[in-house]
């Protein structure tokens, strides 16, 4: 049998009918759902009287729109209201399991799945979410869609999809103390470009990966829709066996070992072949933050904010010079020299148990800056009560963060939390699109410790100092 | 789905690369719970700006875009191709579009027309050089985009993805026609999780 790639082999299991010279009528074994993306899907399918077809691979929660302080208390703002009572009735109208505001299990969607074992190796899945990439950190095939075909999934538990090329990035030796996976994919997509990784399916290998941990891959995954991506994956190992067993919805006893035996062979064979390559060396990333308006505007801490002129095509020279203006920055100002108003942790990148204790080791014993407001959200419910118990929550409280309730939060700013037109912010999201944490704001996309640490000192700092100190 | 098969308009001239559906439609239209009236959200932040191309009473009607590289990236929001259709816009031109951003257009009888960057880069000039509002013409049947100076470009597009423009098909109806192809497969394939 020919050698396949992780991606050629789930791909061709779910295949359910192939239209000759056109797309594929994919299965999707997983379809996550939320309340921003998904009342207008409902609406068609009630407009044509049809069903969801498979309620239990159909998992919803809310998440973009839900207030971080008092949950369970009445939403301020009509419209959020409106859309999570929306994503009620759709779940009872249609039968659908719900973790509403109040359960165990509610969080960020990207959090939720792997943490409730509904991520598994070799599945696919879906969301109404660009971020879904994050599932692939398990081994699964999970890619991000619209409404239209949020309502298609519900409809008929499949897609009609073209398949994309297959994608390597490779990277070889060891990440350094203090560069973090966060360092390393915006690394990654500085290098690649936000549009380099169209069309494609990355699989992230070499020594490197393998030597990341589950919570870390997660975060690896997520950012690949930032290099343009439709998926990013980590093939399975024991790593990914043990981090599932005993979750929620994971089968136990024998049909756990069943299963795990199954999830293994979900890896890329010796001498398979990918559409294209790009290999790096683990050591080459330092930690990085980002001075402009999309992920791919990056560079390491110790490095400046660029020079326009320095850009050969004028497209890209244009665009630097836009992205400056909106961000007020002078070109060759040292990062480290910024200034920042406010500090978030949390989003789908970043809100994860291993997030927050990386961060609260940061701050640990300090305080944040007078000059600076640091909040952080834990990604889920679980997440939170995890931190409480280790006492991650006093930490952060002590040295002046506030500590809130679970939620996408600032990550896009539709709850009210927000940045003041001007304020610029350290963040641990995955977009600094132009008001992408409120209007006029200005985001720095950074690590949990590199965030933590801006708030103390109150400007970037390259941790990999304090990490000596 | 609203059927695509010919238009003919004015066109408006974006001239920014990495275009993202954050810029195209802010979060807070994403509040809404219906697909229709999105229009005032377009480009909500950039046109606050008086100069901005969309405020130029020329493009007022416009019904097609012309962006640079990467047109679409960012969020999943199908809100974006909404947003465009509601202001009048049936078709984007641009050399890339970011994936997700158009499979969402396909979907709604919006077409994103990939061109070369030289083709892109030439209506741009057109659009520079007209005193009146430059027109092109987009033919779905044919795959090509003309001015009425002569001037043309061929697109690609898969065959099934404009048979189902051309006709404005019901993408969950054709699909349904493939019952027994899904029922076989679910049932080989049981739900992989412990309730
Ligand atoms: S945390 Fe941010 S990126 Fe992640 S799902 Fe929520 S809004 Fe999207």
């Amino acid at each position: 049998m020919a050698a396949e790639t992780l991606f050629d082999k789930i791909w061709k299991e779910h295949v359910v009918y192939q239209q000759p010279d056109g797309p594929a009528l994919l299965y999707i074994d997983l379809h996550l759902v939320h309340e921003v993306t998904s009342p207008q899907a409902f609406e068609a399918l009630r407009n044509a009287g049809r069903k969801v077809r498979s309620p239990d691979r159909t998992f919803s929660t809310l998440d973009h729109d839900v207030p971080t302080i008092n949950q369970l208390g009445p939403i301020a703002d009509p419209d959020a209201r409106l859309q999570v009572e929306e994503m009620r009735k759709n779940c009872r109208d249609f039968g659908l399991r719900l973790f509403d505001l109040g359960s165990h299990e509610q969080g960020i969607v990207h959090v939720i799945g792997p943490q409730l074992g509904i991520t598994q190796p070799g599945l696919t899945i879906v969301c109404g979410d660009s971020h879904t990439a994050t599932h692939g950190a398990l081994g699964a095939l999970a890619f991000g869609i619209g409404t239209s075909e949020v309502e298609h999934v519900l409809g008929t538990q499949c897609l009609w999809q073209n398949k994309p090329k297959s994608f390597e990035v490779r990277i070889d030796g060891r990440l350094s103390p203090g560069v973090s996976s966060k360092d390393l994919i915006l690394g990654i997509i500085g290098r690649i470009g936000i549009g380099g990784g169209t069309g494609t399916v990355i699989e992230y290998r070499g020594s490197a990966i393998e030597a990341l941990s589950i919570e870390e891959r997660l975060t690896l995954c997520n950012m690949s829709i930032e290099g343009g991506a439709r998926a990013g994956m980590v093939a399975a190992d024991q790593k990914t066996v043990d981090y599932l067993r005993g979750r929620r919805y994971v089968p136990t006893g024998k049909d756990f070992d069943r299963a795990a035996e199954r999830w293994l062979r979900y890896r890329t064979d010796d001498g398979a072949r990918f559409d294209r390559s790009v290999v790096f060396d683990g050591a080459s990333f330092a930690p990085q933050v980002t001075w402009g308006t999309n992920p791919g505007m990056v560079t390491d801490v110790t490095g400046r904010v660029p020079d326009p002129a320095s850009f050969a095509d004028p497209v890209q020279r244009e665009s630097a010079e836009r992205a400056l203006r909106y961000m007020a920055l002078k070109p060759g100002t040292p990062m480290v020299e910024i200034p920042i108003d406010r500090v978030f942790i949390g989003s789908c990148t970043n809100s994860r148990l291993t997030d927050l204790k990386l961060a609260a080791e940061t701050v640990r014993g300090r305080k944040v800056a007078k000059s600076v407001n640091a909040m952080v959200v834990p990604g889920s419910w679980q997440v939170k009560d995890e931190a409480e118990k280790l006492g991650i929550d006093k930490i952060f409280k002590e040295a002046g963060f506030e500590w809130r309730e679970p939620g996408c939060s600032m990550c896009l700013a539709m709850n009210g939390d927000m940045l003041q037109p001007g304020e610029r912010c350290a963040s641990t999201s995955n977009r600094n699109f132009e008001g992408r944490q409120g209007a006029g704001g200005r985001t720095h996309l950074v690590s949990p410790a590199m965030a933590a640490a801006a708030a103390v000192a109150g400007h970037f700092v390259d941790i990999r100092d304090w990490a000596r100190n | 789905m609203q059927p695509f098969v010919k238009v003919t308009g004015v066109v408006a001239p974006l001239d920014r690369v990495n275009v993202d559906t954050d810029q195209i439609i802010p979060k807070q239209f994403l509040k809404a719970v219906v697909r229709t009236g999105l229009g005032k959200g377009l480009f909500f932040d950039w046109r606050k700006d008086p100069d901005f191309v969309l405020n130029r009473p020329r493009y007022r009607e416009a019904k097609i875009l012309v962006a640079r590289a990467n047109f679409g990236c960012g969020s999943s929001r199908e809100h974006a191709p909404w947003a465009l259709a509601d202001f009048g816009f049936r078709a984007v031109i641009a050399p890339s579009f970011a994936d997700i951003f158009r499979n969402n257009s396909l979907k709604n009888g919006f077409l994103p027309v990939i061109l070369k960057e030289e083709e892109v880069e030439a209506i741009f000039q057109a659009i520079e050089h007209h005193e009146e509002a430059y027109e092109l013409t987009i033919d779905l049947t044919t795959q090509t985009v003309s001015d009425s100076a002569g001037w043309s470009a061929r697109f690609e597009i898969g065959e099934f993805q404009k048979k189902c423009l051309l006709e404005g098909l019901d993408d969950v109806a054709l699909t349904l026609m493939h019952e027994k192809e899904i029922a076989a497969y679910e049932a080989a394939h049981p739900v992989p999780y412990r309730f």
